[in-house]
């Protein structure tokens, strides 16, 4: 009985702590710019980036020319970023993708169902998955100097 | 049995133990960022239409433009 | 093309922001610069001048400001048309500040000093805000300690004004449509609270009028706006104020902004506010009291203000930089219950506007 309830509990406190540094990271779907769909199970074996980010963020335009010079940088040691947009209108974050020169691919979540699901709590959120699908950081915000942690923290998991 | 009503109030408390969750995500905050949104989007222009009035009226205050200076007689 | 090159290495490090803060936790005030020709026309005042104001973060850590404010008075109101002669005023402001931010907080300390021939004043002040509960809800404090000194232009300065300021705000969000905010603001004056010019009238003569060293005064404004769909936004506002001195006043206004294409963003209000007279306010006393004052601002009156502005987006580069082309006008109309117009003897009001053209830029 007080094991069911011990279990019953820590259900309930894991599942309140969606996406923590070491859970893996919550699979989804999304159509890209181009068209296409994108899954993030099928990028194991690379690091992932994915980057959370809006039309409307100051600091989320702020970043992405940093995550343009990264996902250059490292791509071809196996790194690829995911830039996940939450605006309402696709047309706003595809006129900003163009206008920024995003390398990166831009996937649209405008029903907000990933930000759901990885439970944000800041714009931009930035989240750091390694080759086993699995949450390794989580960056809540940016400010200036932050781009140099995502590079220290990229490199150490392209290591592994 | 008697760890039934003990389990009815920890998973609870445990499951809210944040307590009453933001309502607002920080991605469902468009809207509010639109600058049609904000209460004061001007400086100089809210100062002064804030000061016209100060002189003019016996009311003063809370209207979160911060004054400063007289021009009272 | 040449323009954005060299702005992109000081957009980088300065750290500058475009959006509005409520996007993520608290942010440094935008950079920006504004230059604003302003003026009030009313009552037998012209009051006009420039204005500047500029903003600059350095190293996305602290926001610096400064600011510059001209008034050039030109008074022939019905005071000094029926007690003195017009008079020409110059009246010159100058605010510092400096802002920054400690993860979830802001804090923003600020000085000001006002000048003219017979008057000047000078303050500081410090303001702190904090988000909690998820960014949802900020919290204000702030605080402001002034000192006035008071002259009167054939003697010079000979007395003094102190203030205190207290303010306390919460602004919540509501929805992912509406905001509200609830401000309180106390003050207190200690010092010389009148005018050294205006007189007060007593069994139909005039005698200096006599105010008390002291007042304090709150105000309490509570305040709504929404996104009513496309791309427009309503508000609502409400203020009450009472102070010691008896004085009671509600000021209610509704503003509607709307963007219209691209490139113009459109507001417009209507205000209004009713306040009644201070114990001490007479127009025409007929008892002999300690205090006793005839200035209108503390008397009974209706004030109205119908207003517009209009803002032209003149160059964009999005994530960069933005100017702005702005007009604001404000149609004022002041009818008093208790101040009687001496030469006709009917009760006083008048029709006044504001005018406001400025650039602004922020960066």
């Amino acid at each position: 009985m007080i094991r069911r309830l011990l279990v019953a509990t820590l259900l309930v406190a894991s599942a309140a702590l969606a996406a923590v540094p070491s859970g893996p990271a919550p699979d989804f779907t999304l159509r890209t710019l181009d068209g296409q769909n994108l899954r993030l199970g099928e990028q194991r074996g690379q690091v992932v980036l994915v980057n959370f980010w809006a039309t409307w963020c100051g600091p989320c335009r702020q970043e992405m020319p940093h995550l343009n010079r990264l996902y250059e940088k490292y791509r071809a040691s196996g790194f690829n970023l995911l830039a996940v947009n939450v605006d309402d209108d696709r047309n706003n974050a595809a006129g900003a993708s163009s206008k920024m020169g995003l390398k990166f691919p831009v996937l649209f979540d405008a029903e907000k169902n990933v930000s759901r699901l990885y439970d944000l709590k800041t714009m931009p959120s930035t989240v750091l998955i390694d080759r086993d699908g699995k949450v390794r950081h989580v960056h809540r915000g940016y400010r200036e100097g932050f781009e140099e942690m995502y590079e220290k923290q990229i490199r150490e998991l392209l290591k592994e | 049995m008697k760890a039934l009503p003990l389990l009815s109030i920890v998973v609870p408390l445990v499951a809210g133990c944040a307590g009453i969750e933001p309502w607002v995500k920080p991605y469902e905050r468009e809207r509010l960022a639109d600058p049609v949104m904000s209460f004061a989007r001007g400086g100089l222009s809210d100062k002064h239409r804030e000061h016209v009035r100060v002189v003019r009226e016996g009311a003063r205050g809370a209207t979160g433009v911060q004054g400063g200076g007289c021009g009272c007689n | 093309m040449a323009a954005t090159k060299w702005l992109r290495p000081i957009a980088g490090l300065a750290g500058s922001l475009l959006a509005t803060g409520a996007a993520n936790a608290v942010d440094l005030p935008e950079d920006r610069a504004e230059a604003m020709y302003h003026l009030f026309k009313g009552g037998g005042v012209t009051a006009q001048g420039p204005a500047l104001l500029v903003r600059k973060s350095l190293a996305d850590k602290v926001s610096l400001s400064a600011s510059y404010y001209v008034d050039m008075v030109s008074n022939a109101s019905i005071d000094v048309v029926t007690q003195a002669s017009p008079f020409k005023e110059r009246r010159t402001a100058y605010d510092v500040g400096v802002d920054y931010v400690v993860r979830d907080s802001a804090i923003a300390i600020s000085a000001s000093s006002s000048d003219e021939p017979d008057y000047t004043a000078d303050g500081v002040s410090i303001d702190v805000s904090q988000e909690v509960f998820g960014g949802m809800t900020t919290l204000a404090l702030g605080y402001t300690r002034a000192v006035d000194r008071v002259g009167r232009k054939d003697v010079g300065f000979f007395d003094n004004a102190k203030h205190w300021q207290y303010r306390l705000g919460v602004t919540q969000i509501l929805s992912p449509r509406w905001l509200a905010s609830a401000n309180f603001e106390a003050i207190s004056d200690d010092g010389f609270l009148g005018s050294p010019y205006r007189s007060a009238r007593v069994f139909g003569a005039a005698v200096p009028e006599r105010n008390p060293r002291t007042r304090t005064s709150r105000a309490v404004k509570l305040r709504a706006v929404g996104d009513l769909g496309s791309r427009d936004a309503g508000r609502v506002e409400y203020r009450y104020f009472w102070d010691t001195w008896d004085i009671r006043a509600h000021t209610v206004e509704l503003g509607y902004s709307r963007a219209l294409g691209q490139s113009f963003l459109a507001d417009g209000f209507f205000r209004y506010n009713t306040q009644t007279r201070a114990l001490f306010y007479s127009d025409n006393a007929q008892t002999e009291t300690l205090y006793v004052s005839r200035n209108r601002q503390l008397g009974t009156f209706k004030s109205y203000g119908l207003g517009g502005k209009l803002a032209f987006i003149w160059k964009q580069v999005p994530g960069q930089y933005e100017v702005k082309l702005n007009g604001a006008y404000e149609w004022v109309r002041f009818n008093y219950s208790d101040f009687t117009d001496i030469r006709d003897g009917s009760a006083y009001s008048f029709t006044g506007h504001v005018l406001q053209l400025y650039v602004s830029a922020t960066f």
